[in-house]
């Protein structure tokens, strides 16, 4: 069950990260479609957040708490700031800030999977 | 800030969040591991630290516009992974445990080698261009 939602993600975050990418390469700046992606993959972060915390407390495996709900926590305050950061730049580069935020996401989601899978950071 | 400095805007931009993205996981790394067990590895684990404060220091003199600390926490960054890199291969002994720069930033999808050298890269494009 993990490994879907955490393989879902790093591959949903992916796409806005495509799309992002495609945009800047097209010389845009960031657009309302791609807001509302990088939102519904906020939303879905979040989700992860709270069932990740549950699903931590319910477990018996062996999992680094710490790490786990640090890297939970990291990872949905990144589309924020790269949304902030991107946004205030009115060229392709602005929408390149979301692309490198999404590729965040996205490997952020695999070392989640890594620390509740492995027990360790 | 009244106005963006000339380092952090267009594709400054873009550099300025991959060194944020870098000093955040350096600084949680080094924190971690500074605090959990300095005695396993106190080499590794100070070269942590101090790849953690260069990355913190080049993103915000990045942001902010500082450019000389920005040119001297890029060297540093980049004398750091080549040297740090260098030892991790040849002495591996050396390190119990690996930093961020270890194997040339292999850990990072080689991203701590490739950063450097597009920041010094853009440092000097941003002075050259207000020169002329």
């Amino acid at each position: 069950m993990t490994h879907e939602v955490a393989y879902t993600l790093a591959i949903a975050a992916l796409l806005p990260a495509a799309g992002a990418a495609w945009l800047a390469v097209r010389g845009h700046q960031v657009t309302d479609a791609l807001f509302y992606a990088v939102s519904v993959i906020e939303v879905a972060l979040l989700v992860q957040l709270v069932g990740g915390c549950i699903a931590l407390a319910r477990t018996d495996r062996d999992v680094d708490g710490v790490t786990f709900v640090s890297y939970l926590v990291t990872v949905v305050l990144v589309p924020p700031a790269a949304f902030l950061w991107g946004v205030a730049e009115k060229s392709r580069w602005g929408t390149g800030v979301l692309v490198v935020g999404m590729l965040t996401v996205s490997v952020l989601c695999v070392r989640i999977l890594d620390i509740w899978t492995s027990g360790h950071a | 800030m009244p106005e963006q400095a000339r380092t952090s805007r267009g594709f400054g931009r873009v550099l300025v969040a991959v060194y944020a993205i870098f000093a955040l996981s350096a600084t949680a790394r080094s924190g971690v591991q500074l605090a959990t067990g300095f005695s396993d590895a106190p080499l590794a684990y100070l070269l942590s630290g101090l790849a953690a404060v260069v990355y913190v220091v080049a993103t915000i003199a990045l942001a902010r516009g500082a450019e000389r600390t920005a040119v001297a926490a890029i060297g540093v960054e980049a004398a750091g992974v080549l040297g740090v890199g260098l030892l991790s291969v040849m002495q591996g002994a050396l390190f119990a445990d690996a930093t961020v720069w270890s194997d040339f930033g292999r850990g990072y999808g080689y991203v701590p080698l490739v950063l450097p050298a597009v920041g010094l890269w853009w440092l000097r494009r941003v002075t050259h261009r207000s020169a002329t």
